[in-house]
């Protein structure tokens, strides 16, 4: 047996010698690769298999652990109700999304962009952002050492430089959005991007990987600054896991 | 409330220095403002205006339990006064200066690439125009002429309800949900705007608003954005206000055929 994929359409076509030229729905395509999973059947099947799901991530540390510089109520809304909707609306548009591609409907699956770079974005956002907060005790808020503290002091001047940048940047960002530390794969530097909404850095440019991610949304910070952002943007560089950034540079600086 | 808003707007006052023309090869990245001058024989004295901070029309604790006291004294106090204040500060020495807010949002809107100042005026003409579409204990329902063309535009009541909750729920991120009379189509529409971006940039008339950004609810709902736009569109619009201001765009936009008499 083999597998046809129309490229106009994705509407793809299994052939045998028994079922030459029958479409085949995403579902009976799923038990036929169910069967013949130890054999690699070309055409990029894998992709057209169940997408797969995302999931919450855990914490590594308590709601209240991040105190006072964010308090125990707004990571718990944050975290349980605003990434969990991101979680749950993402993995409800990649099931429309497989439906939509299975029956070749175009303009659905275009559709459904929004809805997935949104809660996609928000999943992949947030998930970043909760390894770059720790606890003091865990080395929240200590200053980088070595490769990237190096790396800070040559693209900024300072370690201050670097903050008051993202601090002005992130105050002057209109509505919600992010503002990143981002290295940039090609150039190999780092840069202060801001991005809207919950589009994920890879959006200002494919080389670009987050090192750092401060969400500037106001369910972040309004429970316990109100509109105060600038005050907010200050004192979190207390909680500031330096640590998770330097690995994620010394990896992909390598 | 009126003397709060101290606006001087170029049609009422226009005088100019005699003694020092501007020089004709001067022009202004901006579209030309008239300043105000008044002048006397001796010295002159320069007028200058700012926006100010309008009250809401009732009192901060009057939309309890729909909306906290609290969360008006952050929203109106703090987020609105931050609005008014970082404009005014823009345009003190911008070439802007002198319009009326509703001019200034279409002008600094430059078409889709607005200017700095632009952020700051619709946020303001936005609240503004939020507190006056809200009322205590208000009717839950238009009436007349104003229910006949909602139920003409969008099926029923009900149906402009629905959709109106829709529209804020499918907003992401920051913005505002608007019933807006639509000039071209001549009809009643709603829409939700990004940011601080309103009905008037694209030269329709706005009839209500409501806030859909996280500063609006959050201190009362949370997360909960359902329950926040259920209970403005049940128990807090103003429909004597949004009749008003339909009754005014009227003035605009011909909604139907005038009904001449047959002899």
């Amino acid at each position: 047996m083999s597998l046809l994929v129309d490229p106009c359409c994705c509407k793809t076509t299994l052939t045998s010698s028994r079922f030459f030229g029958i479409p085949t729905s995403a579902m009976s395509m799923r038990a036929v690769f169910a069967k013949n999973k130890t054999r690699g059947l070309g055409f990029g099947l894998r992709q057209v298999r169940a997408m797969q799901t995302v999931t919450l991530p855990d914490l590594d540390y308590d709601f209240s652990a991040l105190e006072p510089t964010i308090n125990g109520e707004i990571m718990q809304i944050h975290h349980q109700k605003h990434h969990r909707a991101y979680v749950t609306n993402y993995n409800k548009a990649l099931e429309q999304l497989e439906e939509a591609i299975g029956k070749g409907d175009s303009s659905k699956v275009v559709g459904l962009q929004g809805a997935i770079k949104f809660n996609g974005g928000g999943h992949v956002n947030h998930s970043i952002f909760w390894k770059n907060l720790a606890p003091k005790k865990d080395g929240g808020g200590e200053a980088p050492h070595q490769s990237l503290g190096w790396a800070i002091d040559t693209s900024f001047g300072s370690l201050d430089n670097l903050m008051k940048k993202i601090n002005a940047d992130g105050a002057a960002l209109q509505g919600s959005g992010w503002v990143w530390l981002a290295y940039d794969k090609e150039l190999k530097n780092l840069k202060v991007e801001t991005t809207p909404n919950q589009d994920p850095l890879i959006t200002k440019g494919q080389n670009l990987v987050p090192l750092l991610g401060i969400d500037v949304w106001e369910h972040a910070y309004y429970l316990q600054y109100q509109n105060m952002r600038p005050d907010y943007l200050k004192n979190i560089w207390d909680v500031i896991n330096w640590k998770y950034a330097s690995q994620v540079y010394k990896k992909e600086s390598a | 409330m009126s003397f709060q808003h101290l606006q001087i707007s170029p049609a009422v006052v226009s005088y100019r220095r005699v003694d020092s023309p501007k020089s004709p090869t001067c022009r202004p990245k901006y579209p030309q403002v008239n300043t105000v001058n008044l002048h006397r024989s001796w010295k002159s004295t320069k007028v200058v205006a700012y926006y100010g901070l309008t009250s809401p029309p009732f009192q901060l604790d009057a939309l309890e339990p729909y909306m906290s006291q609290k969360t008006l004294e952050i929203h109106w106090g703090k987020q609105h006064q931050s609005y008014v204040d970082g404009l005014n500060k823009q345009i003190a020495n911008s070439p802007l200066y002198g319009y009326t807010l509703e001019e200034l949002v279409k002008v600094s809107y430059n078409n889709g690439n607005p200017f700095p100042e632009f952020n700051n005026a619709a946020q303001l003409w936005n609240h503004d125009f939020f507190w006056e579409s809200l009322q205590p204990n208000g009717v839950k329902m238009p009436w007349g002429g104003f229910l006949e063309q909602i139920e003409k535009d969008f099926g029923s009541f009900s149906n402009f309800k629905e959709n109106f909750v829709a529209e804020a729920m499918s907003l992401f991120g920051s913005g505002w949900v608007w019933l807006f009379l639509k000039k071209t189509d001549k009809k009643l529409v709603v829409a939700k705007t990004s940011n601080a971006i309103n009905p008037l940039v694209w030269g329709d008339i706005p009839i209500l608003s409501l806030d859909m950004w996280e500063h609006a609810y959050y201190q009362d709902y949370k997360d909960d954005k359902e329950k926040y736009v259920n209970t403005f569109i049940n128990n807090l619009v103003s429909w004597h206000s949004a009749t008003a201001r339909m009754a005014r765009a009227e003035a605009f936009v011909n909604l139907g055929e005038p009904k001449i008499p047959v002899a």
